[in-house]
């Protein structure tokens, strides 16, 4: 049958379902795929805490969104122009989502009255009107999977855990992608299981002809590959390219990679890939609570590793103490705060970033450590590499900010040269004349003198310390120009990191200024409004302890700021104090991340409308 | 500095003493402890500069400090934690931890837990003291119930913690008890402790003259130590007394005290300690000892065992992934998974 192929700039799909119907796996086949037709790509995985909530009900829907183009895009994209809903629960918890007129696709099977009754409709959506200005395709996706795989000898159970592949298979075929990499993957992910992988194939086969040879699509789709820089590419999320940027850092450094972690979401897929590269040397700690993950990190710097420890913000809290220690001693170590929604337990698998006042002022006495933020996917390789870089040369903690968004969301990155990104330089201590532990570089970092060098014996601890001598001292004079030298050492790193770069309009009366994981959202939000012909300019702050240097001047050169955070305003307050600038926050707090519309409409409010122009 | 980074073929206790003032208490337990340590570093066959002794929070944690060694006085009974990171990253160090009651049971206890559990290599002295030093007199885990300290007036309401039977049960594979006046025995433990290849305990009876002034004096005094005291050593019959005329009879699970001079016992009815008993219950009985009325309290290895430690485990698995993958390869590692090139 002949269908019409109709080109588009830009997609935004989300496949939604029980938590155990496969929408993550789904999801991040239908991206890995779509990469490597060479479109550009971002991906918000959305999934619940609870592993395997009841089936069928709204608070156990799983979501997988990707926005895929032809364009140079930012953002997962707003609001999805096709959903895949598995159940009437999937429907229901995403319709609010979609845009005007999307295309809704259904597993007709199972608008039955049990699962209606657990999504809680009163009536079927699929015949009350409800979904009327959507373009609403009922496909029987139990059924036809059970079909496609009659001849088998899985159970009814295991056959009907093969719909999510029908779904993908026929979501191929609506945008003209290629089934084969998917195919390859079930090779090599079913190797010990042959059968499972040729049933899923069967599915996934089932799914690509039936949109080809029935009547209920008679369009398909095509997405021209994006523009991108020349390069070679691949599909990367936060997490990977922070675990891949450390372990760059450990090659880089000449330093054996040190990971103390303890599980927790959203910063467990860190040990886990780190735990898989044992061949570099990695040594991985799974430790017995999060304050030996840190402590133990603490250990392994002493003796000479790239030390690193990775969690989320319950873990922080606890190990606040032990970032004091890293403080007192001066020893690299890097703590990986991958935030979610907070306080306490919070929204474990929501993002957020409402850690960023912990991360700069978060310990008991005067504490200075370096803080970092990656700002997209791909950025958290680079500022792995920074965090090691400042943590080693200036003997200090750093906290690096990342967040659920970016660690679980993904985009192209294009694969550095490993020639091209620069040694770490390491200088350990083996000089004994004139040796103090804390005596002091141009840079006042102390020397770092390994345990087994010859006659370098020294001991370090929570204690305040004299200078140069590093001898436990009481003195109040000693403690002052100790607490003063500490947080100078880190005052200083500005002169070391990168001045903030303004985009857009410099001569704008309006700026944006956001940090970390918005940056996407902001930036989208930024050039819609200039297509508009409107006027503003954003910098964003990967660099949050030391501020860049021309932090003051450049919030000094605009009317009026506005600050986007997913917290209560913690960057706007942190400026505020330290600039004496005027800052108006504009802050969600729902454990998802900015759409782009939503800070343009702020932006346009603020800048007056349309009447502001060029 | 100590020595001034002096490097000598061959060291003495002096060597070890750090030019810091020692400051603990005059009279206080940990003085013997630190000179028996000092005293016997320099015959472990170990290069001065590869010891490193780490501490958490106490009087017992100031240890470090007066140490000429590689110190790292830590934070409240994260000790071990700090221990066992040190030792993962690198093997070749003799890593030795020096704690106190609250330090290494209470706050700590995780730590010193899952340190048995995971046989890494670090020798933990436990300076017992059974009471809070460092904060003035409060009880500790291991006080006895119905102390009266300045934190329990009316008398301490907690049952104490048994360290031995924890440090048993939690896996440890060197398992010893000694006490601060008991010099020889002592550094004896401490060598021991040193040659053993995993997890080495230590818990050493030590008076604190200040805030538990003589809670060992039965055991260190002439006239009460023999009857109170049971040396052990391996492949030996556990006999104590003035006169060593008693011992000690396994009837079951049950020890008991027997008569071994008046003719219904001889020496061939009385328990013979084996260090390397595969079962470990028998170490778990002997450090039950000093809970049961009558019995005397165990001095010596209760256990130990061989068994490979965590960080040998660990770089282990590391060398075979080595080999079955090659050496690391950062190109192939940036280069990997599925990529597209644009040209």
């Amino acid at each position: 049958m002949e269908k019409d192929v109709l080109d588009l700039n830009d997609v935004t799909v989300r496949f939604a379902g029980d938590s155990g119907d496969g929408m993550q796996l789904t999801g991040s086949q239908f991206t890995n795929t779509t990469a490597i037709v060479g479109n550009d790509l971002s991906t918000l995985p959305d999934f619940p805490a609870e592993i395997r909530a009841p089936a069928g009900t709204t608070y156990g829907v799983s979501g997988f969104q990707l926005h895929f183009s032809s364009n140079d895009i930012q953002t997962p994209g707003d609001a999805p122009d096709v959903l895949v809903a598995m159940n009437p629960a999937a429907l229901k918890t995403n319709l609010t989502d979609l845009k005007p007129g999307a295309t809704i696709i259904v597993n007709v099977n199972l608008f039955d009255l049990k699962n209606l009754k657990l999504a809680e409709y009163q009536t079927n959506p699929l015949e009350d009107g409800s979904l009327e200005g959507f373009n609403v395709i009922q496909v029987p996706l139990s059924q036809l999977t059970n079909t496609a795989l009659e001849e088998t000898t899985l159970s009814a159970k295991e056959k009907s855990r093969c719909k999510n592949f029908f779904a993908l298979g026929m979501m191929y075929w609506l945008y003209s992608r290629p089934v084969e990499p998917t195919l390859n993957w079930l090779k090599v992910k079913f190797k010990d299981a042959p059968h499972l992988a040729e049933a899923n194939r069967k599915a996934m086969m089932a799914g690509y002809y039936f949109g080809e040879n029935t009547e209920i699509f008679t369009t398909r789709y095509q997405v021209e590959p994006a523009k991108l820089n020349k390069g070679v590419y691949r599909n990367i999320s936060g997490n990977e390219a922070l675990a891949i940027g450390f372990i760059t850092a450990s090659v880089k450094s000449g330093l054996p990679l040190f990971l103390g972690s303890y599980p927790i979401t959203p910063a467990s897929d860190i040990l886990h890939e780190l735990s898989r590269h044992k061949n570099f040397g990695v040594r991985t700690f799974q430790a017995e609570d999060e304050i030996a993950a840190i402590t133990a990190s603490l250990g392994a710097s002493f003796s000479g590793a790239l030390a690193i420890t990775t969690t989320s913000g319950p873990g922080v809290a606890l190990k606040t103490e032990s970032i004091g220690l890293a403080v007192m001693t001066e020893l690299p170590i890097i703590i990986i705060n991958i935030q979610r929604g907070g306080p306490s337990t919070g929204l474990p698998t929501k993002t957020e970033q409402s850690d960023l006042l912990q991360a700069v002022h978060g310990r008991n006495g005067e504490a200075p450590v370096v803080v970092l933020a990656p700002s997209t996917p791909a950025d958290c390789f680079n500022m792995a590499l920074e965090a090691s870089r400042i943590a080693i040369k200036y003997m200090v903690p750093v906290m690096y900010m990342s967040d659920g968004y970016l660690a679980n969301g993904s985009e192209p990155w294009k694969i550095p040269e490993p020639d091209s990104i620069p040694e770490i330089e390491v200088k350990f201590r083996t000089e004994k004349e004139g040796f103090y532990p804390y005596i002091r570089d141009e840079n006042l970092a102390r020397p770092w003198a390994l345990p087994g060098t010859p006659g370098l014996e020294h001991r370090i601890g929570g204690l305040e310390k004299s200078n140069i001598t590093g001898n436990v001292n009481y003195d109040p004079e000693n403690h002052e120009f100790m607490v003063r030298l500490r947080a100078q050492k880190v005052k200083n790193i500005e002169n070391d990191i990168p001045d903030l770069e303004v985009f857009g309009d410099a001569d704008a009366d309006l700026l944006v200024v956001g940090w970390g994981g918005t940056y996407g959202s902001i930036t989208e939000a930024v050039n819609r409004i200039r297509e508009k012909g409107m006027k503003v300019a954003q910098v964003h702050f990967r660099y949050l302890n030391p501020f860049p240097k021309n932090t003051g001047n450049v919030l000094k050169g605009y009317k009026k700021i506005l600050c986007p955070e997913l917290n209560m305003g913690q960057l706007s307050k942190l400026l505020r104090e330290e600039f004496l600038v005027d800052i108006e926050p504009y802050n969600k707090i729902q454990g998802l991340p900015f759409k782009s519309s939503e800070i343009e409409t702020k932006i346009e409010t603020m800048i007056g409308g349309k009447n502001n122009g060029k | 500095m100590g020595n001034n980074g002096e490097v000598k073929e061959k060291y003495t206790a002096k060597d070890f003493a750090s030019d810091q003032d020692v400051r603990w208490c005059p009279g206080c337990g940990d003085y013997s402890i630190l000179a028996q340590m000092q005293r016997v570093s320099p015959d472990l066959g170990i290069k001065k500069e590869n010891f490193v002794w780490i501490s958490g929070i106490g009087c017992a944690a100031r240890f470090p400090y007066y140490m000429d060694t590689y110190g790292f006085h830590g934070i409240h009974g994260r000790a071990a934690a700090i221990a066992t990171g040190v030792k993962i990253n690198r093997p070749d160090l003799s890593v030795w931890v020096a704690t106190g009651d609250g330090d290494l049971l209470s706050i700590g206890g995780n730590h010193f837990i899952h340190a048995c559990r995971r046989n890494i290599d670090i020798k933990i002295l436990l300076f017992n003291n059974r009471i809070y030093g460092l904060t003035k007199g409060q009880y500790s885990p291991t006080s006895e119930k119905g102390k009266k300290t300045k934190s329990t007036p009316f008398g301490s309401i907690d049952y104490p913690f048994n360290p031995l039977s924890l440090a048993v049960g939690s896996g440890a594979t060197f398992v010893a008890r000694s006490l601060d006046r008991d010099a020889k025995h002592l550094q004896a433990m401490m060598k021991r402790a040193s040659d053993h290849k995993g997890t080495a305990f230590i818990e050493v009876f030590q008076n604190c003259n200040i805030f538990n002034d003589g809670a060992y004096e039965l055991l260190t005094e002439k006239e009460t130590k023999a009857d109170n005291v049971l040396l052990l050593e391996h492949g030996k019959p556990m006999v104590f007394g003035k006169n060593n005329d008693k011992g000690i009879k396994l009837d079951g699970l049950n020890p008991q005290v027997i008569d071994i001079s008046n003719g219904h016992y001889s020496i061939n009815d009385v328990w013979v300690h084996d260090e390397f008993d595969k079962n470990s219950f028998r170490a778990h009985i002997l450090s039950q000892f000093a809970e049961m009325e009558g019995l005397p309290t165990p001095i010596g290895i209760l256990k130990q065992e061989t068994k490979s430690s965590y960080e040998e485990d660990l770089h282990d698995q590391i060398n075979s992934v080595k080999k079955s993958r090659g050496d690391g390869d950062l190109k192939k590692l940036l280069f990997g998974g599925n990529m597209w090139e644009v040209k």
